[in-house]
């Protein structure tokens, strides 16, 4: 199990509550596209995805960036036992969306840059650690069910 | 995955906006890495103190991102142009490959941090290739 000091938790929990999901959630999912682009062979579905200015505007990718963002609540809400709170989600990952889970690695890197990008000088250090060990735990347990 | 053109100019536009502020993003970064991963005080074991924000830690991130901006003047040819560096780091530092790429993650998020308007996707991606070719270089007499 996962140790979590209180400072920590509350770095997190700090973060989650000032969060604009919508912003974070699509610049962070257009920015793994653009940065990685090889990314976008799971949203093949979501129209024009030809260069940076058409994925920074594509309304589909916006929404699922939001979307994706929120998925990270459950975790939030359950620091305790992440890795049990994303079991189901795994699987579906793993067995419907066929997700490649280094590709969780790389997006949980462009959600930092872009929450540090956000946040400035109020990023810290000790805010880079508490909130990289989360995305990892995070990251983790979204690929443990994988078979 | 080799820099385009107009990667190599974005790249050099972008460190040249940022040379007021390398030695405070090249000690932040080195101060980020042994922070976030922990493991990397290991090459740093002669030092009194390899905590994040001490000073032989800040000085050595200059020093890194000194070497960083000499290589952007060679990025026409890295390989050739980093050769005793390569040496350096293949026969006498033997630094373990996957922690330039820990290292560059760290410097990304610094350059986030102070210039974000200027640290667009595009301008990411390509800082981010430059400096996965820059470890490649690093690594070329590795074996």
């Amino acid at each position: 199990m996962v140790e979590w000091t209180d400072s920590e938790r509350a770095i997190i929990n700090s973060i989650f509550s000032n969060l604009d999901y919508e912003e974070i959630g699509r610049k962070s999912l257009c920015r793994c596209l653009i940065v990685y682009p090889w990314t976008q062979r799971y949203f093949g579905a979501f129209g024009n995805l030809y260069n940076a200015e058409t994925i920074m505007a594509n309304p589909l990718i916006a929404a699922h960036g939001t979307k994706i963002l929120h998925g990270l609540d459950r975790a939030l809400k359950n620091m305790d036992d992440i890795k049990n709170t994303y079991a189901e989600l795994s699987l579906l990952h793993s067995d419907k969306l066929h997700v490649d889970p280094d590709n969780f690695r790389l997006l949980a890197d462009c959600l930092t840059v872009v929450i540090a990008a956000k946040m400035g000088t109020a990023f810290t250090v000790e805010t880079q650690v508490a909130w990289q060990k989360f995305l990892s735990v995070v990251v983790s347990a979204l690929g443990r069910q994988y078979h | 995955m080799s820099l385009s053109a107009k990667q190599k100019a974005t790249v050099k536009d972008f460190f040249g906006k940022m040379s007021t502020r390398s030695d405070d993003i090249g000690a932040e970064a080195l101060s980020r890495l042994v922070a976030v991963y922990p493991q990397t005080k290991s090459y740093f074991s002669h030092w009194k103190d390899a905590s994040p924000g001490s000073a032989p830690v800040r000085k050595h991130g200059i020093t890194i991102m000194g070497g960083v901006y000499d290589a952007v003047g060679k990025i026409d040819d890295l390989k050739a142009g980093l050769l005793s560096l390569s040496e350096l780091h293949a026969f006498m530092l033997r630094v373990d490959p996957v922690n330039f790429k820990l290292l560059a993650h760290c410097m990304l998020v610094c350059m986030s941090m102070v210039f974000p308007e200027e640290f667009t996707p595009q301008v990411h991606v390509a800082v981010d290739k430059f400096l996965a070719q820059l470890a490649l270089a690093l690594c070329e007499k590795y074996r």
